[in-house]
């Protein structure tokens, strides 16, 4: 074979190696038992690596149970403070992980790694705790025995009879840098046993005292030597691959297990696990969801996904398949996937089908060809969950009476048309009756049928009449006919209807992911295409949502809530933070706080993780079954790929506006410096005429130059104070200040600043004498007046003028000239920044004068418009707004005392 | 005035600015103390009791604001406040202070010194009580509370009267709003801007010949009001 290592390997390994190097070490101190000194070694180790090493170590924690020379190890060492959890009134000391996470040392200590943690701990078990620490690049020394390791479980089971609940995925193992056995003879074990020197508490007194049997004690040392040296021999395979040595690489062994919803299959997990750690084969746990299955009880499904979830922390691989034929489905996966070997359960009991069509396991025995078959015997798990015995289903009242209605109606035509007779036609009749029945009513109604209907039909048809009694045998036949048919037919329909059932349930599903991908696809920006899956999510899963997306800071803040969310936010924010970096799901029924309310998802696009989705749902076993879990986690994608390309979308389009600033400003920066240039150029060459010849310069020219000047320098005062006014505009640092004002206070005002020039010019203005006062900023609008006026000087010479009318909720300002007006087609354009109406020889300025104009009015919430006069010249108005109310005024001159008196004139 | 012309002391750090108020200045008969920073010029303020104060609102070490607040603790020589467009804010500040008036940059010379001459007219007329103001076709006798325009009496109503009468005593400066409530309404009457304009209203309609156009009663925008005076 190939001299060179597989590409495919070498890159996994580079890969592996890479987490490998960021992630802590791990050490675990293995035992038999309890009692053969593992904490005891365990800080031996850890106190000579902080004395020779000068390693910074910690105690996370370690349970000495009073033992003295345990204990007077810690001493010298660092203890992680514990943090107290109230747990149903009862204060309990637990690891407190955010505490050493903080304090982060290079090795910290963490005793019992099986031990499950307090309810309300971040983890439900401390292996996990572990792995965080290991995670933030912590090295960890821990303890644990190998009735802890989960594959060897139930195993142990069999060899003690003590079933061990605290298990530790095989995987923690497997990845742990070093496995150091602890091993002590079984005599030396019962003698410190003996001695007291192992602790036992109270309550499991009796429980160990079975345990520590010789025997037990010789298989467990055996169990975990076994174990200890697998490790090893894994080691050198692992080392083999790195340096090329194995030459009959690629054994490429996948092993598929059926999982079931029965407790059995608990077992054939463990036993795939077992053999993929022997053979170092991937291995996949499938389920066959058929169609039907829909009516799995609620018992079933929590067993199905208890046995998948054991799946999941074995390492293998979780699939769920769907289809009528598991048989067929299985194998089409098997070989989609080259599964070399596949495991399935023994049949516990036969069921009447598998009489004519051969069990699950013969069918696969047959039609699985070259992949071999492994069937396995199974007990339950202990902790199976336990068959429901909830309510049976209730007696349907209707489909009874309608099974009786059917029965009389059938014996009364019976009677009626065909009398004792013709027999054959009357069974007929009852026949047609039963059929109806089962084909509308439940099995129970169709029997019942079948059942009065054959009562009936004895009692009334077969001699001797009016009794139960059968005279000749060959009726029974016809009842046994007439029962048969009932089953039969109820059977039927049962299989349609629920056939059709499961399929309107798809549908339903289906609907609502095409609902959301749909509802998505009109939604624009990432806030409101989080609102819109929300709302759905909300809707479909009958739970309140909250969406945690990064802001700004990088800090993760709830962008989205239900109308009706409640709930602690602190908490809810932390978890959605350990979601968000570990992009891992947490709550309810996962790994990680499963006893919160809240069910939280991280939403992962294609280029990483976007948000997380916090569901609450309104009944806790919501998210129970596998199909709404896999339902959530497509919604959660769908959600995601949305929100990421909403995220992309908007990015594109700040981009997109960047790289048009750039423009405008470069066109600015053109604009402007050419404005800026003309009018400095004029007062330096006037100026410097006037330095350098004044002598020779006759009255009449130096006064031209210095009008010259003062004139150029006016129109650059105006040019500056348009440029500052529009920074200041886009740079949003106006403050609008709205105060109920007078149109014809601000006409006066921009009329007195603007006197100079306007002194030759007729100004007509006309106002109303009813005009209401308007909310606005007088220095703004002054400013609007003053640019418009400006702008009726530079393009126009005739009489300008000035206007207001108002409407109920408006009020119109006008500014007309009897100018050249508008090029058609541009009086919206005259509004844009630096936009002139481009005139041979006209007047130049920045054009930023109306665009100014836009700005205010905009921030006032009016419009502003241009447009040509009828007969010649430019009109440019503007609306303010009228909201709110008018302040009441009290001028009956009551104020300060004064009497009132009535004004006159 | 005859003895000696008023001194004027300018405030000012830009060398530029300082070099044309001195030209302008002295070319109309002013004697002139300069200045460039805050501390100097309440150092000169003390020491040379300058008639009028020119006082630019952006100097380099103190805000001109501090300065006017402590001049006037024991000055009151009239301050003229120098200061950039677009800060009616600080235009307010400065003369709620206690600044006479100001001038916004830039600004036409004949601007400044119709300033200078209302400020320094005020500190004399201030001394004589005039009772007569006049100016176009309108006359307000103070001491018989008698308003005419082109000699035809106006009836006001009290409160009318009484801010014209506050515009008077102020005549040719700027009131800021504050001000102009203060002395018509009473001390606890800050807020109440909408009344001083429906009454500016008021008097310009009863006062004016074209109250949009106004010949009398300027608006300055953001800050107050101004009455103006026969040049």
């Amino acid at each position: 074979m190939n001299e060179r290592p597989d590409p495919d390997e070498l890159l996994r390994r580079v890969v592996e190696q890479e987490k490998l190097e960021k992630r802590g070490k791990h050490t675990i101190f293995f035992g038999a038992a309890p009692g053969v000194g593992k904490t005891y070694a365990m800080l031996e180790v850890a106190r000579s690596e902080m004395e020779r090493e000068k390693r910074d170590v910690v105690v996370g924690i370690v349970e000495t149970h009073g033992r003295y020379e345990t204990g007077a190890l810690v001493l010298g060492l660092e203890l992680v403070p514990r943090r107290r959890i109230n747990y149903r009134g009862v204060g309990i000391d637990e690891f407190d992980l955010d505490a050493a996470l903080a304090r982060r040392p290079e090795l910290i200590l963490m005793d019992e790694l099986a031990h499950t943690n307090a309810e309300g701990s971040r983890h439900p078990k401390r292996w996990q705790d572990v792995e965080e620490l290991l995670d933030a690049g912590i090295d960890v020394f821990s303890t644990m025995n190998v009735q802890h390791v989960e594959s060897l479980n139930d195993v142990i089971a069999k060899i003690t009879g003590v079933v061990v609940r605290e298990t530790v995925p095989d995987s923690v193992l497997e990845r742990a840098h070093e496995l150091k056995l602890i091993d002590l003879p079984p005599d030396d074990l019962l003698e410190r046993l003996r001695d007291g020197k192992v602790y036992v508490s109270a309550q499991a007194q009796r429980a160990i005292e079975n345990f520590f049997r010789k025997g037990n004690l010789i298989a467990l040392r055996e169990l975990a030597l076994r174990h200890a040296a697998e490790r090893v021999d894994a080691q050198m395979l692992a080392y083999r691959r790195a340096h090329g040595i194995e030459q009959t690489w690629a054994t490429s062994d996948q092993i598929l297990v059926a999982v079931s919803p029965s407790p059995y299959s608990a077992r054939l997990i463990r036993a795939a696990r077992r053999m993929s750690g022997a053979l170092h084969a991937r291995w996949f746990a499938v389920f066959v969801e058929a169609p039907s299955a829909r009516g799995l009880s609620r018992s079933a499904s929590a067993q199905l996904a208890q046995n998948l979830r054991l799946a999941e922390r074995l390492g293998g691989e979780v699939v769920t398949l769907s289809g009528d034929d598991p048989t067929g489905e299985i194998l089409r996966f098997a070989r989609e996937r080259n599964v070399t070997k596949i495991i399935v359960g023994k049949p516990v009991t036969m069921r009447l089908r598998d009489r004519f069509r051969g069990s699950l396991v013969d069918r696969l025995v047959r039609r699985s060809r070259d992949i071999d078959v492994y069937v396995t015997a199974g007990d339950p798990e202990q902790n199976a969950v336990a068959p429901e015995t909830g309510p049976a289903p209730p007696l349907q009242v209707p489909s009874y009476l309608a099974a009786i209605v059917a029965c009389a109606v059938s014996t009364g035509l019976g009677l009626l048309v065909f009398g004792r007779d013709q027999l054959p036609d009357v069974v007929m009749i009852y026949l047609l009756g039963i059929m109806l029945v089962s084909s509308r009513h439940a099995f129970g109604a169709s029997i019942f049928a079948a059942f009065l209907s054959v009562a009936a039909f004895d009692y009334c048809f077969v001699p001797p009449y009016f009794t139960f009694a059968v005279a000749d045998l060959r009726h029974v036949v016809t009842f046994a006919v007439m029962f048969l048919v009932a089953a039969v037919i109820s059977g039927l329909t049962q299989r349609v209807r629920s056939q059709a059932e499961s399929a309107r349930e798809r549908e339903k599903r289906t609907l609502a992911l095409y609902d959301l991908s749909r509802e998505l696809a009109g939604a624009h920006g990432s806030r409101r295409v989080i609102e819109v899956a929300a709302a759905q999510v909300e809707r479909v899963f009958s739970s309140q949502v909250a969406v945690f997306t990064p802001l700004g800071n990088g800090a993760l803040g709830k962008t989205y809530a239900s109308a009706d969310h409640h709930g602690p936010a602190e908490r809810d924010l932390s978890v959605s933070q350990w979601v968000w970096s570990s992009c891992q799901e947490a709550g309810l029924g996962t790994a990680t706080l499963p006893g919160g309310p809240t069910l939280f998802v991280p939403l992962m696009a294609s280029g990483g993780i976007v948000g997380v989705l916090g569901l609450t749902p309104e009944q806790a076993d919501r998210f129970g079954s596998i199909t709404q879990r896999r339902q959530v986690d497509a919604f959660a994608a769908q959600m995601a790929l949305a929100m990421e390309r909403a995220e992309l979308a908007e990015e594109t389009e700040r981009i997109r506006r960047e790289v048009e600033t750039e423009q405008l400003r470069s066109s600015l920066l053109s604009s402007v410096s050419h404005d800026l240039r003309t009018p400095l150029a004029v007062i330096t060459g006037a100026a410097s005429t006037l330095v350098e010849s004044s002598k020779s310069l006759d009255e009449a020219t130096r006064l031209d130059l210095t009008t010259t000047i003062l004139e150029e320098s006016e129109r650059l005062n105006r040019l500056i104070r348009n440029l500052l006014d529009m920074t200041r505009l886009e740079a949003g640092t106006v403050k609008v200040k709205k105060e109920w004002q007078f149109i014809e206070e601000v006409v006066g005002a921009a009329m007195n600043r603007l006197e100079a020039r306007l002194s030759e010019r007729d100004v007509r203005i006309s106002l109303p004498p009813d005009l209401p006062s308007v909310p606005f900023d007088l220095v703004l609008i002054e400013q609007v007046l003053i640019n418009l006026l400006e702008n009726a000087l530079k393009y126009s010479d005739g009489p300008i003028e000035v206007r207001a009318t108002s409407v109920p909720g408006e009020v119109t300002v006008e500014v007309a000239d009897h100018g050249p007006g508008i090029p058609d087609g541009e009086e919206a354009r005259v509004f844009e920044k630096f936009h002139r109406a481009v005139r041979e020889g006209g007047p130049s300025g920045v054009g930023l004068g109306l665009a100014i104009c836009r700005a205010i009015v905009a921030a006032h919430g009016g419009r502003i418009w241009a447009r040509n006069r009828e007969g010649g010249g430019a009109s440019f108005g503007f609306s303010l707004p009228i909201e709110g109310e008018v302040p009441k005024l009290d001028l009956s001159e009551a104020l300060e005392g004064s009497p009132p008196e009535p004004a006159h004139g | 005035m005859a003895e000696q012309s008023p001194l004027i002391l300018v405030v000012e750090d830009e060398a530029q600015m300082r070099r044309f108020l001195r030209v302008a200045l002295k070319n109309d008969g002013y004697r002139l103390v300069e200045s460039e920073t805050a501390k100097d010029a309440l150092e000169q303020a003390a020491a040379r009791s300058p008639d009028l104060v020119l006082l630019d609102l952006g100097l380099p070490d103190q805000d001109g604001l501090t300065v006017t607040e402590r001049l006037r603790e024991w000055s009151a020589a009239p301050i003229i406040v120098i200061s950039a467009r677009g800060r009616e804010e600080d235009k307010i500040k400065a003369l709620d202070a206690g600044a006479d008036d100001y001038v916004t940059k830039p600004f036409g010379v004949g601007e400044l010194l119709a300033r200078i001459r209302v400020a320094l007219r005020h500190t004399a007329s201030s001394a004589t009580g005039d009772s007569v103001f006049v100016i176009g076709d309108l006359k307000v006798d103070l001491g018989r509370r008698l308003v005419l325009v082109r000699d035809k009496e106006i009836h006001l109503t009290p409160i009318a009267y009484k801010l014209l009468t506050v515009l008077i005593k102020h005549a040719g400066r700027v009131v800021t709003h504050r001000q102009l409530l203060r002395e018509v309404w009473g001390p606890n009457s800050s807020d109440h801007t909408q009344y001083l304009r429906v009454y500016m209203g008021q008097l310009r309609h009863k006062l004016e010949e074209n109250p949009s156009r106004p010949a009398y009663l300027v608006t300055e925008p953001g800050v107050g009001y101004r009455i103006r005076t026969q040049e």
